[in-house]
């Protein structure tokens, strides 16, 4: 019970994908513009997250091995991480249109998030068992929602501020998520695992 | 055949019957959440007013509805004003802005079209003119506005070669008023008064009166 709250720590505090990892950048930057548009990102990639972590853990204990063809993962998994994807998009366009229409080119981009493949990838390296599969993507996809949040919240905040002109709009945003990211090495060493 | 054929048969055999699966699972998706129609248009269709009028440049509300879920400006319809821009930015989540002064400027008071019967020559210009076929009438027939059907659209008002056709505002009764919303500027609490240091030199008596 223990080994799996510390991997909820792990994944969300002390080895946060997004700010000590360095994965999944690109929706990080290009969606953080509202505080909206961020929580629903971060809501599909929780959901998009966990579901690829779990299936691509079953094809890889239950296909790929019993046939040995563990070289294959990374092709399979991209296969999983995009039909759960397609799945996604499909289920946001009928839910919420408005939701589907602001988040845009940045939906279908989750397939080439590095976080999700990622998550996957390290599944395997990590010998995580089913349960622990679970627990390491959803705490993964938290970590990457919660750090989108703060960070959208922060934008909009710099956006009315008075920035100097060469550092208004990208450069300022990376600067500021490079301060995020020396904050979150506070967490190291926290717990180790 | 040798091992690594098998190998590499079982492989592709392995990745097909994968892909298959998925595919259908996708297939599945398609049809279960399948979306009719465009739901976004309907939306921002909800929140036009409807009158028709083609001042927006579009022929009709839908079209116009359709051409903003395509990223066309919102800030085009004048019968809709500024109430409808503020409700369209809302619903897109978009920067409200101010009424686009080149499609025509917002009417202060809701007007309906009056044809002067003593003078309407019973052309049908203006019943071909009217986008919501509110004028009722035939050749050399009287022709007459139904005023609970007309939109104020003003679109009657050219055609006509007599220049029958007046724009008067509608009658105010118990179910047409209502409320105007507090305009800018107006001082309306104690607290929305200047402090003294800026108010210009009056004398006690003007002060004491303001």
């Amino acid at each position: 019970m223990s080994e799996y709250l510390l991997i909820l720590v792990s994944t969300i505090l002390v080895n946060n994908f997004v700010l000590v990892q360095f994965l999944g950048l690109c929706p990080f930057m290009g969606v953080s513009n509202k505080l909206e548009t961020a929580i629903g990102m971060g809501a599909a990639t929780t959901f998009v997250l966990t579901l690829a972590s779990v299936c691509s853990y079953l094809v890889y204990s239950y296909i790929l091995l019993p046939f040995d063809l563990a070289y294959l993962k990374t092709i399979s998994f991209i296969m999983v991480i995009a039909v759960v994807v397609g799945f996604t998009e499909m289920a946001i366009r009928k839910t919420s249109p408005l939701l589907y229409r602001v988040l845009g080119i940045f939906l279908p981009l989750i397939t080439t998030n590095c976080a999700v493949l990622g998550v996957a990838l390290l599944n395997i390296k990590r010998d995580n068992g089913f349960v622990e599969s679970i627990l390491y993507g959803f705490g993964a996809a938290i970590g990457f929602s919660l750090v989108m949040v703060l960070f959208a919240a922060m934008r909009e905040r710099i956006a009315v501020a008075d920035v100097p002109k060469p550092f208004q709009g990208s450069a300022i945003a990376m600067i500021t998520a490079g301060l995020m990211s020396l904050a979150f090495m506070g967490f190291t060493g926290l717990v180790s695992i | 055949m040798s091992t690594a054929l098998i190998a590499i048969i079982i492989a592709v055999i392995v990745l097909v019957v994968l892909a298959a699966f998925f595919g259908g699972v996708l297939g599945f998706a398609a049809v279960r959440f399948k979306v009719e129609g465009n739901p976004i248009v309907d939306q921002i269709n909800h929140l036009l007013p409807q009158t028709q009028c083609g001042q927006c440049s579009y022929p009709g509300c839908k079209p116009y509805a359709e051409a903003i879920a395509n990223g066309e400006k919102i800030n085009k319809c004048p019968p809709g004003g500024e109430g409808t821009i503020q409700a369209l930015a809302d619903l897109l989540g978009v920067e409200p802005e101010p009424l686009d002064a080149e499609h025509g400027a917002e009417k202060a008071v809701p007007t309906v079209a009056v044809i002067r019967e003593d003078e309407c020559i019973g052309c049908t210009k203006c019943i071909q003119a009217c986008p919501v076929d509110a004028i009722l009438g035939a050749a050399k027939q009287m022709h007459t506005v139904i005023a609970e059907e007309c939109t104020g659209c003003d679109l009657c008002v050219e055609p006509c070669p007599v220049d029958c056709i007046d724009m008067v505002p509608v009658a105010v009764d118990k179910g047409s008023w209502y409320w105007q919303a507090p305009t800018s500027g107006v001082e309306l609490i104690a607290t929305d008064k200047q402090p003294a240091s800026t108010q210009p030199n009056l004398s006690d008596d003007q002060r004491g009166a303001a």
